[in-house]
């Protein structure tokens, strides 16, 4: 069971520095999608499967996987905005941060007490290690799609780490999935907002040509 | 029961709003939900209800000590959101009453919150329903202001959540069974994990402390205060600003149990004066009387972790502190919201002479002023001299720092006021004046508001100080 946990999460830590590479947005979004249904699966391989336990995994598969991106998706095209990232910091630094971030973070949870049903799975790492990622894609790319990107890597790195409590306190773990929705919607809100008072403005503007 | 009446009715308004069909009555919600909660929260101030100790959401004597301040300045404010709407009507208000009216019903839930889960949903809640409101005006300058504000703001609240599961998981690793209300957790005590009670509390202070806006987390205060209108920053720094630092109080507690609340102290310590540091320098260099307000807030959010790192008698004026800094600061964002509006602009290079375009509004604003850099009679002066009351015998030099940053907090702050109230007024803010009448629906709410600041310094009212000792006697179980 731990093999095939830590086989995902591995897969995860892989889609982290993946997203830390990706030079054009769509693929950027890919990648985050395909983390959150990585994600999605972790909970059936943790727990004895129940309808609790089944809601949790397809709430987070069909959030992380496919509402948000489609989302952040349709809000791309709505802006046609270039497809291009222009990053703060380059690909190769970014990549180079993020591997050295994982590695940090391997050692670090060795340092961290842990329980012994958790001593040899990697959730503490790929935590620690999906945070850092998100950071490092907040501060290093200037497109407000990608920072959301950067945002909800950060968070499935606190989802991953809210599994180590999915025996004892699920209804963390649940609100932590209703975070990634909530803000989701928020912030493509926003921007749909954005864009939208845009057009209006290019209205308001034919209008004053019209009166004068 | 009644307590959950408390974020029952104004999250029942809120719908209610909602759907309401009138632009022009809408705004009525505001005052009569406000009057209903202000009046719940002063009764049960004065009769406090019995509290089960598992309970997960209780009118606590920390919530009492506390939530009625909240509750004042949200009905003094709903007064004055009145009048603003009413000489706003171009803009459909739906949105913004229901939201100001569920940002008072979370706000009650995470003053209440006795769960480290539920704390965390009710002060995330808060954040996103504030998120339309600071863009009100439509502006560009607005939506920047909110996106950073999403952006810093959610950053916060996320790293608060990791904060929570790693506190949750030093109970579990101690043996704990899962049970992350604040009481089981204090009980626990010495038995939580020692390492991840240090990680948790880094990360608990650092994303509470961005929602509360202690330096260095509080880069979203000047451009969502400056930005927001004033009723909105009034709210921002004198309520959601508060249920960040009971959170914090709260945590605070539980990483004492566990035998570390010398650290915990140091820390707030730090931060505490770091921001005042950082908010007296800023002050000297903006030339924004909006974001004057924010850093001022930043001050005296570090005044209050400083409080909170003093000791029991430091918690005490610290939540004296918060009353008086809520109040006199609703009073500061009203009336600087009315200058704001006369001059159609925030910035002290092209505002001046108000004292002459609006006499009124710059004669409560040079008062606030006042209060708010704790010249006495004011409300400030005796709570910020009871936290150097609190900090006197252990902490020389940091009361020395503390008494340095108010020096130059003031010059900053009195440099730009005068510029603004002072002088000839500009031709064009003769023009845009009449945006404006100084009816009573605009100044008899900040003049309340700076009346209860003087009120509350001069008269500090028995219950409340009984209150506060009751607060403290929570958060400190054995002193």
């Amino acid at each position: 069971m731990t093999a095939n946990l830590n086989l995902l999460i591995g897969l995860a830590m892989g889609l982290n520095l993946l997203a830390l590479g990706s030079n054009r947005l769509p693929s950027l979004i890919r990648t985050m999608s395909l983390q959150g249904v990585v994600l999605g699966v972790m909970p059936l391989l943790m727990e004895e499967f129940n309808w609790r336990v089944g809601l949790i995994a397809v709430a987070t598969m069909a959030g992380k996987g496919l509402i948000i991106p489609t989302l952040l998706r349709r809000a791309m095209r709505a802006a046609n905005i270039e497809r291009e990232l222009d990053p703060f910091i380059g690909f190769v630094p970014s990549l180079l941060l993020g591997a050295a971030g994982t590695i940090g973070a391997v050692a670090l949870a060795r340092a961290l007490p842990l329980l012994p049903e958790h001593a040899g799975s990697l959730l503490v790492p790929g935590a620690l290690a999906s945070v850092l990622t998100g950071f490092i894609l907040l501060i290093g790319r200037a497109k407000a799609i990608a920072q959301v990107c950067g945002y909800l890597i950060l968070e499935n790195g606190i989802y991953l780490f809210g599994l180590l409590l999915i025996h004892s306190t699920p209804l963390l773990v649940e609100a932590g999935v209703l975070l990634d929705l909530t803000v989701g919607v928020f912030v493509i809100g926003i921007i749909v907002d954005r864009i939208q008072r845009a057009f209006d403005s290019l209205d308001t503007r034919k209008l004053t040509v019209l009166r004068e | 029961m009644i307590s959950l009446l408390l974020i029952v009715l104004p999250l029942a308004g809120a719908a209610l709003a909602a759907l309401w069909p009138n632009n022009h009555t809408r705004p009525w919600f505001l005052p009569v939900v406000g009057l209903a909660h202000v009046g719940l929260s002063l009764w049960l101030l004065f009769v406090p209800p019995v509290v089960t100790p598992g309970a997960w959401l209780a009118f606590d004597p920390l919530a009492r000590a506390v939530l009625p301040a909240v509750s004042l300045l949200f009905f003094i404010c709903a007064i004055y959101g009145v009048t603003y709407l009413q000489v706003r009507k171009e803009r459909p208000n739906r949105s913004f009453v229901a939201l100001l009216l569920a940002v008072l019903g979370l706000l009650s839930a995470g003053h209440q919150a006795r769960h480290l889960g539920l704390l965390w949903i009710a002060t995330e809640a808060v954040t996103l329903a504030a998120v339309p409101l600071l863009h009100f005006n439509g502006t560009p300058r607005a939506f920047e202001a909110t996106w950073k504000y999403l952006l810093v703001g959610g950053t916060g609240i996320a790293l608060s959540l990791l904060g929570s599961f790693c506190l949750g998981y030093a109970s579990l690793h101690g043996g704990g069974e899962g049970n992350l209300t604040f009481v089981s957790l204090m009980a626990q005590g010495a038995g939580l994990s020692r390492p991840w009670v240090l990680i948790a509390w880094v990360l608990l202070l650092v994303g509470y402390g961005t929602k509360m806006g202690l330096a260095p987390m509080h880069t979203w205060k000047p451009d969502a205060y400056g930005e927001a209108p004033g009723i909105v920053g009034a709210l921002l720094a004198g309520g959601v600003t508060t249920v960040a630092f009971t959170a914090l109080l709260r945590v605070r507690a539980v990483i004492s149990a566990a035998g570390e609340g010398a650290m915990a102290d140091r820390t707030l310590l730090v931060i505490g004066l770091f921001s005042m540091v950082v908010a007296a320098l800023f002050l000297l260099g903006t030339r924004d009387f909006k974001r004057m307000l924010a850093y001022s807030s930043v001050e005296h959010m570090g005044i209050l972790s400083i409080g909170a790192a003093l000791g029991s008698a430091g918690v005490a004026a610290a939540l004296f502190h918060v009353w008086t800094n809520s109040l006199t600061k609703g009073a500061l964002f009203l009336s600087a919201g009315n200058i704001r509006r006369a001059a159609g602009s925030a910035s002290m290079d092209d505002v001046r002479g108000m004292g002459v375009v609006t006499p009124r509004s710059a004669a409560i604003f040079v008062a606030g002023l006042f209060a708010v850099t704790a010249c006495p009679p004011f409300g400030p002066f005796f709570s910020e001299l009871k936290v150097v009351k609190a900090g006197l015998p252990d902490h020389g030099w940091a009361v020395a720092l503390f008494l340095g940053c108010l020096l130059f907090a003031f010059f900053g702050l009195t440099r730009v006021v005068f510029g603004i109230v002072d002088g000839r007024p500009r031709p064009s803010a003769r023009k845009s004046a009449p945006h404006l009448v100084e009816s009573a629906g605009v100044i008899l709410p900040p003049l309340i508001l700076l009346g209860f600041s003087l009120w509350l310094g001069l008269f500090t009212p028995a219950v409340l100080t009984e209150a506060w000792l009751a607060a403290v006697a929570q958060l400190y179980p054995h002193p």
